[in-house]
């Protein structure tokens, strides 16, 4: 098609329209509908499209094969300022000065540094105050805006879709691919809608709202479709709050998460670094008020919860959906009537060192990690701050880790005097980065070791081998530290 | 990448659901900048008895002898049989690189994860979604030496029972792990289409355009 026939489409009355779109159908679209819509490049005979990519993050564990093949095919990068690297996997949040104590850690960072040097790629390295998780620092630079597909090799890339961006976790293939093409070839995902109707009761958050869905659609809940939550209490949400719940779509099975777009999203992306400016934002807010799901479009599925059924949520197993309300018991395998359901209970319940019928609140801890992409914003610091009331962590919780999202969220906490709250409680303040919550750097569980984890997996092994972990919110992560097992926030707030 | 055209392999079972990607190739291990040598670490805390480092020499580490892939009869095995939601959870192509590097070219299940199913095609790694029902009786079997034979040109398994049962793949993945096609040079054949698409993207939303 020439490009003047497309500038026709395009112009008109100053609206942004989109070409290559097939159907003629007038329903409505949902917000994933018309962003995906926006970006579709070609379409094959199969239904494959080639989708333009608008941003990619790079962090050192994913990118260093998808570097070589392009040193190994000639390859340039398409649009190299569409990049922008951090370091957030690997790197200590203690001893900074030192650097990097394991060499295997300590080359993989340091390739990530050359990589980006050879191929002229912007990255915040460890001593730039910008420096932290990548799904932190994406929309806190404003790297990451409404309206963009977003991509990177990191499954938590979905958090970016609480700006109404679609972002979604890709494989090193695909980081290559994007790198080399600014594209990547993808099939559309159906659309789910998962509606949190009415207001949420005292010391229900965010995270408190993923898990209990995560609880009840299951891990494969979402998997095939892109979920966009909506409903009063999603848009009560501050954006932190949004970015939370965006985050975890994965552990319901969806790459990609979406909440439409308002004047809260367009107030976060006012005046940060790589937001429009000008005549540039006034065009750009234009266009993101449009990113939502027109009153008459058409869901695969749609889901809807009661808000204020929701209670603070622990995890108790090996699966984000292994998840109940803090005032609940563990569960009973014998009472479950399928047979691969029950062998997953069982063999949960052995590798958590839990007792079918134990309650969740009789759980005692012995590690507390408060942070992580899902939730080590400022708003999370604040509510783990406020939860802790004067009070000092308990004698028999033997770590407490605070690790900010990034160097300008530890510069406001800081600001703010929440450093010397987690100090006084005994609780360590830490270096940005993703720290606990997979344990790539040297903070980690020890086996057998209980944790309440702010984070997003409780997977065997992930915060450490033999770590067992309990998902939970800032506040009840904070609660816990001080009474040493589990309370019910919900009474306390 | 290697080319998908039809195999014939043993079949090892892996009863479990939702099996993760930290499961399959745990976090220390990807602190590795290289894209090979990941099989002897595939499946580590349940493959042997000690805690895996990168780099270990794995010969001589203690096994889990109850693991499937450490029993004599699935040794050789090409073919992994598993429950629901295989792959789920980080995005790790470390993964399918593991599965690859170990030796296995196909996996079925009843599903798998969005992201490690399209991984798995980057990597000539076939996974393929039947029936839960299908993959039960699959299961039920299973004995000692059973093979499968997978095509993919025809989409079909055939059991050792001589019976022939079928799936379906996407055209375009199909096309490209058939042929072993490297997918940024199928991609570059649209360059003009990309620019095209870059044009007229920049006249609605320039400010995605004011780089330097």
């Amino acid at each position: 098609m020439p490009i003047r026939g497309i500038a026709y489409l395009l112009v008109r009355d100053g609206t942004p329209r989109v070409p290559y779109q097939r159907e003629t159908n007038m329903a409505g679209k949902t917000l994933y509908d018309k962003l995906w819509d926006d970006h579709v490049v070609h379409t094959e005979d199969d239904g494959s499209c080639l989708i333009y990519i608008d941003r990619q993050l790079l962090h050192e564990v994913t990118s260093p094969q998808a570097f070589d093949g392009m040193r190994i095919s000639g390859r340039k990068p398409w649009r190299v300022a569409r990049n922008l690297a951090v370091a957030d996997h690997n790197v200590p949040t203690s001893g900074r000065a030192q650097g990097i104590a394991d060499p295997v850690s300590r080359l993989q960072v340091q390739t990530l540094e050359n990589n980006c040097a050879e191929f002229g790629i912007t990255e915040f390295d460890m001593a730039d105050i910008r420096q932290g998780i990548v799904h932190v620092v994406g929309p806190e630079q404003g790297a990451t805006l409404p309206g963009m597909t977003v991509v990177c090799g990191d499954s938590h890339t979905s958090t970016h879709g609480a700006s109404a961006a679609l972002a979604f976790g890709i494989g090193t293939s695909e980081v290559e691919h994007a790198l080399a093409t600014q594209t990547l070839v993808q099939k559309k995902a159906k659309n789910m809608l998962i509606k949190v109707n009415g207001k949420t009761g005292p010391g229900v958050t965010a995270k408190d709202i993923v898990l209990a869905i995560i609880g009840q659609i299951g891990t494969a809940g979402g998997t095939g479709y892109t979920i966009e939550f909506g409903g009063d209490a999603i848009r009560e949400l501050s954006m932190e709050g949004r970015m939370t719940v965006c985050n975890m779509a994965i552990e319901a099975g969806a790459r990609a998460g979406l909440i439409a777009c308002d004047e809260k999203t367009i107030e976060f992306y006012r005046d940060r670094p790589y937001s429009p400016k000008g005549e540039d934002w006034n065009m750009a807010v234009r266009y993101w008020e449009k990113l939502h799901s027109d009153a008459d479009a058409k869901f695969d599925k749609v889901i809807e919860f009661d808000a204020a059924a929701i209670k603070p949520q622990v995890s108790w197993g090996t699966s984000p959906e292994m998840v109940l309300p803090v005032d609940a018991s563990i569960p009973d395998p014998t009472q479950e009537a399928d047979p691969v359901k029950k062998q997953s209970i069982e063999r949960a319940l052995q590798y958590m060192g839990l007792q079918a019928g134990q309650k969740i609140t009789d759980i005692k801890l012995d590690k507390v990690f408060i942070g992580s992409c899902t939730n080590s914003r400022i708003e999370d610091l604040r509510a783990a701050a406020a939860a802790i009331k004067g009070r000092k962590k308990a004698a028999s919780v033997k770590q407490v880790l605070v690790v900010p999202g990034s160097g300008l969220i530890k510069q406001q906490a800081e600001a703010e005097g929440l450093d010397k709250i987690f100090i006084a409680a005994d609780f360590e303040w830490r270096e940005p980065g993703c720290s606990m919550c997979l344990a790539m750097n040297a903070d980690r569980l020890e086996p057998g070791e209980h944790c309440a984890s702010t984070s997003n997996r409780n997977f065997e092994g992930r915060q450490g081998y033999g770590g067992r972990t309990h998902l939970v919110s800032p506040a009840m992560a904070a609660a816990a530290a001080i009474a040493g097992h589990f309370v019910n926030v919900a009474e306390e707030a | 990448m290697q080319a998908f055209t039809t195999l014939t392999a043993l079949v090892a079972p892996l009863d479990r659901a939702n099996v993760d990607t930290d499961a399959i190739i745990p976090k220390q291990f990807l602190k590795s900048i290289r894209r090979a040598g990941f099989g002897p670490y595939l499946f580590d805390e349940w493959r042997y008895l000690d805690r895996g480092e990168p780099e270990m020499d794995c010969s001589n580490r203690p096994l889990n002898k109850d693991f499937v892939l450490n029993q004599p009869q699935y040794q050789s095995a090409q073919i992994l049989l598993t429950r629901e939601n295989f792959g789920c959870g980080s995005s790790r192509e470390h993964a399918p690189w593991a599965l690859e590097d170990y030796g296995f070219r196909a996996i079925i299940a009843p599903s798998f994860a969005d992201i490690f199913f399209n991984n798995c095609f980057k990597n000539g790694i076939l996974p393929i979604v039947l029936p839960a029902e299908t993959v039960d009786r699959l299961f039920k079997e299973l004995v000692d030496g059973y093979q499968l034979t997978i095509d993919l040109q025809a989409q079909t398994i055939a059991t050792p029972s001589g019976e022939t049962i079928g799936f379906s793949v996407d055209e375009n993945r199909r096309y490209r792990l058939l042929n072993g096609l490297d997918d940024i040079a199928l991609t570059l054949q649209h360059a003009d289409k990309i620019k095209a698409y870059e044009a007229e993207r920049a006249k609605r939303a320039p400010w995605l355009f004011r780089e330097a």
